[in-house]
């Protein structure tokens, strides 16, 4: 297969074209602005539209209405800008809506830096819009996997009926790395039977969002919590990388697992035990992970360009909080391999 | 060799072409030949990655960097120093320009034009055909000609810097040649230099290869790139 050298944030751009994708909206944001301006050039040579939307909130609502018309759709931004979205995502999250947001992180709070960064782990894990919901969230490591994330990303929409965002940060959207493309659907997709195509001789479709009977929206907000249960039962996808004997786990994500690997296999040559659990997806968590590894692990080092955010999860997951050391750095720096290396033997001291 | 060519080299070409890595390991060599050597970071359009982070490392050998009068390395700010020009003024410096990528980064030397003699200037192109806008002759002479439309002047040479970075061959300097011997017909502009980072490539350079051999460090890519 032709492997191509690109940018993170025109592979992504190309992914979703390749995934079928056809409209973009959104707004330019460092360190994510190659992907709509690669889609601006690229869209319309395969028919598809380009819009760059008077502001995030705009975007995220033509999104809104490109989903209930059937179509696969994508906007893109960066922290403050994904920020910005968060109303539209919950009201695309409540429609039962199909979209891809991707979310090139930068150093925060607000407006903050455009070095990397991956503090938006509580909004976009969590939720950072109103109400009981959840979205898919997968954290790509590589270009190569950003891209096979994003046709993923697409699949995994329009199947669970969900908002899913690729989380990465401006590292990855950046960075140059070989690429090749081959978009196979991952699922056997149902026919959106749904979408506003007109009435036609079938019957009307509706897309709604506001419920007026408080038991009419406790009941949705039930039929929401069965298909997350469903994608914790299904979705869950993590790397395993030098677990078979690891006595420690390195926790991380995206770029800083990058950054981890390098400093695992400097650890492993002065002969520690250690490994790294790497979710590939952040929701849902890859609680089976430490389900299948915790009882022969001493503690989990959990590195992130954040204060911290994944680490509850990991508490969570392994069900002793006591477990985990951190290690992190904020504000679009990027930790380097010595400091993870030093973090590694601080917290393993000696035992090897 | 790097002392053959004009005093002022530009260096523009797509971007993610590999400018910047040329650009750095072309002063380093410049400079290994005891050259009073200047580089300019004039990169207005990328942002991670850009030849003011080998700042402190450079100028401790010795090289003048120029790059934006706002201080900061990763500034969003499309800031150029005024001292852009002192080298090209003061014939005494050997000149290195980086240019941002594509015509958007060529529109820079708008400053510098009128105080260049052009007889002095070199106009290299870096291209890697392995970047899908530059896979073929036509995408290649197409980009060229917006380059010498923004920098008003020609391309005196090409770069073959054809590269999947870690996963680079011998045949992506081949692949790359093929396409730029077609260019070279076409526009009449020699291939100048193949660049390669020697500790990736393991195998030898094959003899066909065109333009004399650029072998190259990684400078701007991490340990864990």
């Amino acid at each position: 297969m032709a492997k191509y050298l690109m940018k993170g944030n025109e592979a992504i751009g190309k992914a979703a074209i390749e995934a079928g994708c056809k409209y973009f909206f959104g707004y330019p944001i460092t360190p994510q602005s190659e992907v709509p301006e690669y889609l601006s050039s690229e869209l319309p040579k395969v028919g598809g539209v380009f819009v760059q939307a008077e502001s995030e909130v705009a975007a995220i609502n033509m999104v809104y209405g490109a989903a209930a018309a059937g179509a696969r759709v994508l906007t893109s931004s960066s922290s403050p800008g994904i920020a910005l979205k968060q109303e539209g995502i919950g009201y695309l999250t409540n429609a039962s809506l199909p979209a891809v947001i991707v979310n090139m992180m930068r150093g925060g709070p607000g407006l903050g830096t455009i070095q990397p960064g991956q503090a938006d782990y509580n909004m976009t894990v969590k939720g950072g819009s109103n109400g009981d919901y959840r979205n898919i969230v997968m954290a790509p490591a590589s270009v190569q996997e950003a891209v096979d994330m994003m046709m993923e990303a697409f699949d995994l929409a329009d199947y669970y009926r969900i908002p899913v965002m690729v989380m990465s940060d401006g590292l990855i959207g950046q960075m140059m790395e070989p690429v090749s493309f081959d978009y196979k659907p991952c699922k056997e997709l149902p026919p959106k039977d749904w979408a506003l195509t007109g009435m036609g001789e079938g019957k009307k479709h509706m897309v709604e969002n506001l419920v007026m009977d408080a038991d009419e929206c406790e009941a949705w907000n039930h039929d929401h919590f069965k298909v997350y249960n469903a994608i914790e039962a299904a979705e869950q996808d993590w790397e395993d990388f030098m677990m078979e004997d690891a006595e420690y786990a390195f926790t991380s994500y995206g770029t800083s697992a990058r950054i981890a690997k390098t400093a695992i296999g400097i650890l492993r040559e002065k002969g520690y035990k250690v490994g790294m659990i790497r979710p590939k997806k952040l929701w849902p968590f890859p609680i089976k992970a430490f389900e299948l590894h915790d009882a022969k692990i001493k503690k989990y080092l959990d590195v992130e360009m954040s204060m911290g955010q994944m680490v509850g999860d990991v508490a969570l997951a392994c069900g002793d909080a006591s477990k985990i050391e951190f290690y992190g750095r904020v504000g679009g720096n990027i930790p380097t391999v010595d400091e993870f290396v030093a973090f590694g033997e601080k917290v393993m001291g000696g035992d090897k | 060799m790097v002392v053959d060519d004009k005093r002022i080299r530009i260096i523009t070409g797509h971007y993610g072409s590999g400018k910047t890595e040329f650009a750095v390991n072309y002063v380093k060599k410049l400079n290994a030949e005891n050259k009073k050597v200047a580089i300019a970071d004039l990169d207005i359009v990328n942002l991670y990655f850009r030849s003011r982070e080998r700042s402190a490392e450079l100028r401790e050998a010795g090289i003048t960097v120029i790059s934006s009068s706002v201080e900061g390395d990763s500034l969003d700010v499309p800031a150029v120093s005024g001292a852009m020009s002192m080298p090209v003024r003061d014939k005494s410096f050997e000149y290195v320009v980086d240019l941002g990528g594509n015509d958007v980064g060529t529109l820079v030397l708008g400053r510098l034009k009128p105080i260049m003699d052009r007889n002095e200037v070199d106009l290299f192109m870096v291209v890697n055909t392995y970047r899908p806008d530059t896979a073929t002759p036509e995408g290649v002479i197409a980009l060229m000609k917006q380059l010498e439309a923004g920098a008003e002047m020609p391309v005196t040479g090409f770069i073959n810097n054809t590269n999947l970075i870690r996963e680079t061959t011998a045949n992506a300097l081949l692949d790359g040649n093929a396409v730029l011997e077609e260019v070279s017909r076409r526009t009449g502009v020699p291939i100048k230099y193949t660049s390669y980072v020697e500790d990736v490539l393991q195998e030898e350079i094959p003899i066909e290869i065109s333009g004399e051999r650029f072998p190259m460090q990684f400078n701007m890519r991490k340990e864990w790139m």
